[in-house]
């Protein structure tokens, strides 16, 4: 119940920090933190449906793991694609 | 439903194959790059007919389960009469543009390695790949993944120049794509909280009219929306679409779009074909029609062409929006005219794809062959480039839906679903973004086709073949209406989950 709730904060969070920072890298990490309440979510959601004798349901801790890698890649191309973006503003700007 | 049917191998060389290449073009690099893509277009294309042969043979969808695990636990991917239409038409775009940039994005002599050819036909093949995967995907958590790959895929070519201003469209088209990513993959949990599968077929069994179910549609739908561009969530797209090179616009406009606007209608239609809130549809169906009025006009109002082809398909999105209202079972008093506003909502995404893609690569052509593309500086440009200007022509009739074209099939389709379901406001929606649509193809093709100066300068010369590989792609637009309508059906009516149980009272 409490990590539910956690989790539903940290989606509130982000999307706030999403929609209303301007800065790209803000936004980047605000995404962060959405996609660490969804993932929160998905450990709920593991946890609560575990009935028969298992620690929790395997089947959403699965798909968390594969939602972890695509966050990252997208974090790490987001962040590359404002790093060039930099790189190609400061060459203008000489 | 859960075992594999015959032909269900092809599903898995439909998604691998493209796959396959992407991996075997990144080791070879280079120039080998562009022949793998070569050799994988007839071989993917002619894959994408045989799935389509087997389903209009049998009459009933094509399977395969993964490993043989049946769901819930298992992954299974399925093939219906919307899935094999929409592989057919991913073929045919995806050939045109390939024959359109290989002389763009040609390997260099006496280059071993350039950065953007490699890109471009690796992301091409990845592009395919993901939208094959979101064709046949049969389970939400697949459709996420396959979702985020075609993201991946396409934003990089967005910003395949290297310049400032694509990189910042690249940039706001990534964020919007995560955040709406985000929000589906929400959607999705609570979806498998509350039902514990996520396979369409046995969610559709399952799911119940009750809060969970509204916040995560809800929740889906509106990061499914952020990703298809529909208005108010549009911001990004006319910057991306014509930043890209002609040949990625293409791909982007008349294709990429389409994948997230696939998951809604798989949503709406596959998960929860009885419960879909009338009110909600409504409310899609408002955005759509204010998506086609604003695109519209602010395709008007733009003086360069290649943003007024991007803002025409934000205004061509917008069509696909009314699907919702009018082919939804919870309104409108007989089902046939649902049927028939689903099929034309198929056609309407179908033909725009087609016809988008020849006019954004009949736009570069013209911009190559100008060096600009101000329409202001267009006149006397019919006698320089004809059959570009044609093809602009003939792809432009498919967006206003004259006849023969697809566009007719699906806007007459749609209207006709609108007035016999008595929700006339959408056929006045519709007859207006016809005339606007009108409007701004007429704006490119006066000032081609009056006389203007005599020799208009050209700064590059382009070669016949792609006028015709363009000219070819837009006359399939206009084909696409002479397919008769009773065959037409079976897009609709094979594998919609539900249909036959909602058509009983």
């Amino acid at each position: 119940m409490l990590f539910g709730l956690v989790g539903a904060a940290l989606v509130g969070l982000g999307l706030f920090g999403v929609v209303v920072h301007p800065h790209p890298l803000r936004k980047i990490l605000a995404f962060n933190l959405l996609g660490g309440g969804v993932f929160l979510l998905f450990g709920v959601i593991a946890r609560r449906g575990a009935a028969a004798g298992l620690e929790g349901d395997p089947v959403p801790q699965a798909l968390v793991i594969t939602g972890i890698v695509v966050a990252f890649s997208a974090t790490a191309l987001a962040v590359a694609l404002v790093r060039r973006l930099f790189q190609v503003m400061d060459g203008a700007d000489r | 439903m859960s075992a594999a049917t015959p032909g269900g191998f092809l599903l898995v060389l439909a998604i691998m194959l493209p796959m396959a290449g992407v991996l075997l073009a990144l080791l070879l690099g280079g120039r080998h790059a562009e022949r793998v893509v070569m050799a994988l277009l007839p071989v993917s294309g002619l894959i994408a007919v045989a799935i389509a042969v087997v389903v209009w043979r049998t009459g009933a969808p094509v399977a395969y389960v993964m490993g043989g695990w049946a769901p819930p636990l298992g992954v299974v991917f399925r093939a219906d009469g919307l899935s094999a239409a929409m592989l057919l038409t991913t073929a045919v775009v995806v050939c045109a543009i390939a024959l359109f940039a290989r002389p763009v994005f040609a390997a260099m002599e006496g280059v071993a390695e350039a950065r953007a050819p490699l890109v471009f036909w690796v992301l091409l093949i990845a592009v395919w790949g993901a939208l094959n995967a979101i064709w046949l995907g049969g389970d939400l958590f697949t459709l996420y993944v396959a979702l985020e790959l075609l993201t991946f895929g396409a934003m990089p070519l967005v910003c395949l120049d290297g310049q400032a201003e694509t990189l910042r469209a690249a940039l706001r088209y990534l964020l919007f794509a995560l955040l709406g990513s985000a929000l589906y993959l929400l959607g999705v949990v609570l979806l498998y909280g509350a039902y514990g599968t996520l396979d369409i077929g046995l969610l559709a069994g399952r799911v119940r009219d009750e809060p969970a179910l509204w916040i995560a549609a809800a929740l889906m739908t509106a990061g499914l929306i952020a990703k298809t561009a529909l208005f108010p969530l549009h911001l990004w797209l006319p910057p991306a679409h014509a930043g890209a090179p002609a040949a990625a616009s293409a791909l982007l406009s008349g294709l990429v779009v389409k994948g997230s606007f696939f998951l809604i209608v798989r949503l709406w239609f596959n998960v929860m074909p009885a419960l879909a809130n009338p009110w909600a549809a409504q409310m899609l169906g408002v955005l759509g029609a204010a998506a086609i009025i604003f695109g519209s006009v602010l395709a008007l109002r733009q003086a360069r062409l290649k943003l007024l082809v991007a803002y025409s398909t934000v205004a061509q999105i917008g069509y696909l929006f009314l699907l919702f209202p009018l082919a939804s079972n919870a309104i409108g008093p007989a089902l046939s005219w649902n049927g028939i506003a689903w099929t034309g909502g198929v056609i309407q995404a179908m033909s725009h794809a087609v016809a988008k893609a020849a006019m954004f690569m009949a736009a570069g052509l013209i911009g190559e062959a100008l060096g600009h593309d101000r329409i202001a500086g267009f006149g006397g440009l019919g006698r320089v480039l004809p059959m570009t200007v044609l093809a602009f022509g003939i792809s432009g009739m498919s967006l206003m839906g004259l006849p023969p074209s697809g566009g007719f099939m699906a806007k007459a389709m749609l209207l006709a679903a609108a007035v016999g379901e008595g929700q006339w406001w959408w056929a006045v929606v519709i007859l207006l973004g016809g005339v606007l649509a009108a409007g701004y193809v007429f704006r490119v093709l006066m000032p081609a086709l009056a006389g203007g100066e005599l020799a208009l300068p050209l700064c590059a010369t382009v070669s016949r073949r792609r006028e015709a590989v363009v000219l070819a792609l837009a006359l399939c637009a206009l084909l696409l209406g002479l397919v008769p309508v009773r065959p037409s059906e079976w897009l609709s009516q094979i594998g919609r989950v539900g249909a036959a149980q909602v058509s009983a009272p």
